[in-house]
């Protein structure tokens, strides 16, 4: 048990979050919480070590949640930055159902992370920027008109500017977007090349919105002639002109001449990829393309190999007088020479390929030359509050997701071998929850996260029999207009592990689809989509083989983001 | 709750290893730290790391950095960053009271009173008290001080010492002397500083305009008075805070936002603003205050470059002209002007309005150093470069526009005796009086340096 202050801190605290009986009787807790709040002699240490037992209570009603609330409402101007966050992590999970107070905290907290930003001590900065991009990812404008306190000095540690230009990506808006550009433009030249890149792959990231400024700064860019700018840049077109076809144009005029300062694997990989997709507007592609075939041999990257086969190929098609004699060369040279096996069959395979015909050339290789809607896809990742909620003030934002994710991945591989030690479970706290709120407990995790099993596989006799057994467990109307692009939805189902039984053609009236869905506990959720001609709604029903509640609520919570997102990108 | 606490030189040598939980694989993990520390990928950052595989099951490292020294703390749980994090430089500073000031020289002469104290601070991982109140009941260690403090060693006055009542100037290293413990030695000195510290931070745009301001203002006290002492602060009376509120006659001293230590006492502050306080000895941080975007004063420095660059011959000529607008009274220190260069410049030619300042090349940038720049003045600093790695369409007049990878230019320097929101303190006083000692002395400094002073070319 840590020191809290005194001894009578201690027992305060056991009457309170043990003794179901003080629990039960609203007034009685209030005034216990109350007194432990109102501790006097709780320094620092001992208020985040209260708000973190605080964690494990769920209060009963809404009244005395916002009772608690109100009393813990000091915590929040606290000076201390560790009790402002334990408090504020307190507030996100105590109104978890209810987002209006949850923005509210995450304004008040607002003041004291910026100050944290700023402030001395490099490493709490550091944490701090970290936190701000998680509360980011949920709402998008929260710090919009702060953007200058993002700015990098030249004097901070390369850490704390890459978080910054992440944030200032993130934070972009129609107001700030010409100040935030032109300051990330200026770390473009910056004598470190990792954070000169940094600058750059965020301009990319703001290119997906705001794209002509950015193409225009990043084309000024190539003019330095620089090999690590350059080959970012390029980079950077390359997964543009997939995102956002409206800016080809501007990224075709400005690639020649970049061939020269290009020399690493990945900045050629992008350029002989723009040369190939979009070769028909270059007019140099081809002699460009020739260099990199007469430099084959001195090629020391198998990927750059494959990618000026596939490029030269495509180019063929468009331009074949250029290109009939250099592919020619290539193909001998990658089938007789080559001694990379992958190079090596890649090769055999367009030769083949080309055997049969150009005509079937064309429809493998000709696919389409961009794709808005994964960009839209990606963005509209935006992340309720409560997804994140109890990661909040932990390590998981500072350590990111994704690093974290791989932590505790071996963590847990590593808990399932040997006992842990006497020791350690002495040391761990028992757990202070009354027996009757445990179940609320345990089953609080389920209801927060919904886990969809990706590898669920139903047949489609077995779904008609199901759905044929039960009842509709749920029915709502969804509201949509025109038509449904029945591959995009699928792909965006898949995403979220929900798998498509049966669906309608495109532009089928009345459209229809099944989908299915399992999760880890076994449970099964089946659904129809219907779209009735000269509607405007989606009907939704769902029937479900357990009758259970919460899990049914945060299945349509799933399918409702998915099917909103779809409808996004077609208006 | 931290299993093991360390501390590490610069070079990565073990100064300090405390293992409160035994449940790690030993002193090793203060060498596998610094592996890690320094063999680190550019792209992640050295604040939080993890260690996994080997022998030691996974612990996340924590660390700050204070003076050089890493301060490393090791956990294996998911716990708050922002509280470990405070909870370090917590530590920092109380080895600081404790040994005088925190450096490798005090840290190594002090390792059984920095033992001492971890074992009190923290309990089996878990932090117990950090409070200097109830600390001084259990640290019997004396600290091992290098050279004895005398307030007669004038050979050592600083640049800029306190400025007191009695217009006495205390030397530079009299705060940097350890709390003392035992009572026999409390007759000896009862002195209190109280330091108002502001970082500037500034964005101007190339055409003058004014993009940012921010200053991050705090007012810091070291007592080392007996505790319990009451003592309170006078501030300006003019200081008001948000941006709604009105006192006195002229536009008053404006601060947005001002958060204070939680053993102030603010029955005053409305009315007179006086902070009422106990301190406990050693060091504290009284108020924060932050300002953003109207300063009320004018900015310290002013910076008017122009460029000439002949795209042709890649010759390079900048003439900066500095002002300074602070009081004529007033002078800043140690200023020192950055200005990132682009690629491939060869020579530098110079020509420059002082004798005592100096200029050089270094790492793609140029620096121009002043060590004493008076309110008022003016320098310039004409310098001419050659950059034959900047192609462009040869034959073209000289431009004035700036080429690419030039600037912005950023400045550091200190200002002492002035703050930039115009915040003053207007007396400190002490009600207790020490039996049989004479008054305390009692030494106030203003100083403002900048975090960030950037002007765009």
């Amino acid at each position: 048990m840590p020191y809290l202050g005194s001894e009578d801190v201690v027992k305060e605290l056991k009457k309170a979050l043990c003794n179901p009986h003080v629990q039960a009787d609203r007034l009685r807790y209030r005034n216990v919480i109350q007194r432990v709040i109102r501790m006097p002699k709780l320094d620092q240490w001992g208020q985040a070590e209260v708000l973190n037992f605080l964690l494990r209570y769920q209060p009963r009603s809404e009244e005395e949640l916002f009772d608690i609330l109100n009393l813990l409402d000091s915590f929040l101007k606290s000076s201390s930055p560790g009790v402002v966050m334990g408090a504020t992590k307190l507030f996100l999970i105590l109104a978890k159902k209810f987002p209006h107070v949850q923005t509210d905290v995450l304004v008040q907290v607002k003041g004291p992370l910026l100050a944290a930003c700023s402030s001395e001590s490099r490493e709490l900065c550091f944490a701090a920027l970290c936190h701000v991009r998680q509360i980011l990812h949920s709402l998008p404008g929260h710090f919009s008109s702060h953007y200058k306190k993002f700015f990098c000095f030249y004097s901070e540690p390369h850490y704390i500017k890459l978080q910054k230009v992440e944030v200032l990506c993130e934070l972009v808006n129609d107001e700030n977007v010409q100040q935030v550009l032109e300051e990330l433009r200026g770390y473009c030249t910056d004598v470190s090349a990792d954070f000169a890149q940094a600058a750059i792959f965020a301009i990319g990231g703001i290119a997906k919105t705001y794209t002509d400024q950015c193409v225009q700064i990043l084309t000024e860019l190539l003019g330095l002639r620089q090999e690590h700018i350059t080959t970012v840049v390029v980079q950077t077109f390359r997964d543009l002109v997939w995102l956002c076809p409206q800016c080809t144009e501007a990224v075709c005029q400005a690639l020649p001449g970049c061939e020269e300062n290009i020399q690493d694997s990945e900045g050629k990989q992008a350029l002989i990829w723009l040369l190939g997709v979009h070769g028909e507007r270059i007019p140099n592609a081809p002699y460009v393309l020739e260099d990199f075939v007469e430099n084959v041999k001195s090629e020391t990257f198998p990927a750059v190999k494959m990618e000026l086969l596939t490029a030269l190929l495509r180019l063929f098609l468009s331009r074949p007088a250029e290109c009939q004699d250099m592919l020619g060369r290539l193909l001998h040279y990658c089938i007789e020479e080559e001694k990379d096996m992958a190079v090596r069959d890649r090769g055999l395979f367009y030769y083949r390929l080309l055997l049969a015909g150009i005509d079937e050339v064309k429809r493998i290789l000709c696919s389409p030359k961009s794709d808005p809607s994964l960009g839209l896809l990606e963005d509209q990742a935006e992340r309720p509050v409560n997804s994140w909620a109890s990661d909040f003030n932990t390590l998981v934002p500072v350590y990111g997701k994704a690093r974290w994710a791989t932590i505790s991945k071996y963590q847990r591989a590593e808990r399932q071998g040997p006992e842990l030690p006497n020791t350690a479970s002495f040391a761990t706290p028992g757990p202070l929850i009354p027996e009757e709120s445990k179940e609320t407990v345990q089953e609080l995790p389920d209801s927060e996260a919904l886990m969809l099993v990706p590898s669920c596989q139903l047949t489609a006799e077995y779904f008609e029999k199901t759905w044929f057994s039960l009842k509709v467990a749920h029915q709502q109307v969804f509201p949509w207009r025109g038509a449904v692009h029945p591959d995009t939805l699928q792909m965006a189902l898949q995403v979220v592990n929900i798998q498509t039984i049966a669906m309608s053609r495109a532009g089928a009236h009345p459209w229809k689809a099944y989908l299915g869905a399992q999760d880890d506990t076994g449970c099964l959720f089946l659904t129809e989509l219907l779209l009735e001609p000269e509607s405007s709604e989606m009907q939704i029903s769902v029937k479900q083989n357990e009758p259970r509640t919460e899990t049914l609520n945060s299945f349509i919570s799933v399918l409702e983001t998915v099917l909103g997102t779809i409808g996004d990108i077609k208006s | 709750m931290i299993s093991q606490f360390f501390i590490l030189s610069s070079k990565g040598d073990p100064l300090i290893y405390k293992d409160f939980r035994g449940d790690s694989g030993g002193r090793d993990v203060a060498e596998l730290f610094y592996r890690k520390l320094t063999g680190l990928p550019g792209d992640e950052s050295p604040v939080v790391m993890v260690t996994s595989g080997g022998h030691h099951d996974d612990r996340h490292f924590i660390h700050i950095r204070h003076s050089g020294l890493y301060l490393v703390a090791t956990t294996s749980e998911n716990i708050s960053p922002f509280s470990l994090l405070e909870l370090l430089s917590r530590l920092a500073t109380l080895l600081g009271d404790y040994c005088g000031s925190l450096s490798e020289g005090t840290i190594s002469r002090n390792v059984a009173l920095v033992y001492e104290l971890l074992d009190e601070v923290l309990d089996y991982g878990y932090v117990q008290t950090t409070s200097m109140e109830m600390l001084r009941n259990f640290i019997q260690t004396e600290a091992v001080v290098s050279k004895p403090f005398s307030l007669f060693d004038l050979s050592s006055v600083g640049l800029f010492g306190a400025e007191t009542q009695q217009s006495k100037v205390a030397p530079s290293s009299a705060a940097s002397r350890p709390i003392l413990t035992s009572r026999s030695d409390q007759s000896q000195k009862n002195e209190v500083f109280l330091d108002v510290v502001e970082r500037l931070s500034v964005l101007i745009a190339s055409n003058g305009s004014l993009l940012k301001v921010d200053v991050q203002g705090e007012i810091r006290l070291k007592s080392f008075l007996p505790s319990g002492s009451e003592m309170r602060i006078g501030l300006t009376e003019e200081f008001c805070v948000g941006k709604s509120e009105l006192r006195g006659y002229g536009p008053g001293i404006r601060v947005d936002e001002v958060s204070f230590h939680s053993s102030v006492l603010l029955e005053e502050f409305e009315s007179h603003r006086i902070l009422r306080l106990q301190p406990p000895q050693g060091e504290l941080t009284v108020m924060r205050y932050q300002l953003s975007d109207d300063l009320p004063s004018p900015l310290p420095f002013r910076l008017f470059p122009s460029v000439q660059w002949d795209r042709g011959s890649g010759r390079l000529q900048v003439y900066l002209k500095l002002r300074c607008d602070l009081p004529p009274k007033s002078q800043a220190l140690n200023v020192r002007l950055h200005l990132p260069l682009p690629r491939g410049v060869v020579s530098l030619s110079q020509e420059l309005s002082g004798p005592e300042q100096k200029a050089e090349l270094g790492e793609g940038a140029l620096r121009w150093d002043l060590p004493r720049v008076q309110g008022g003045s003016q320098l310039s600093g004409l310098f001419q470069m050659d950059v034959p790695g900047l192609p462009g369409p040869p034959g073209q007049a000289p431009s004035t526009s700036a080429p690419l990878g030039l600037g912005p230019a950023s400045l550091s320097f200190e200002l002492p005796r002035h703050t930039c929101s115009g915040l003053q303190v207007r007396f400190l006083r002490l009600a207790f009086r020490p039996c049989g000692n004479a008054n305390p002395h009692k030494w106030v400094r203003h100083l403002s340096h900048s975090d960030a002073y950037v002007i765009r070319i």
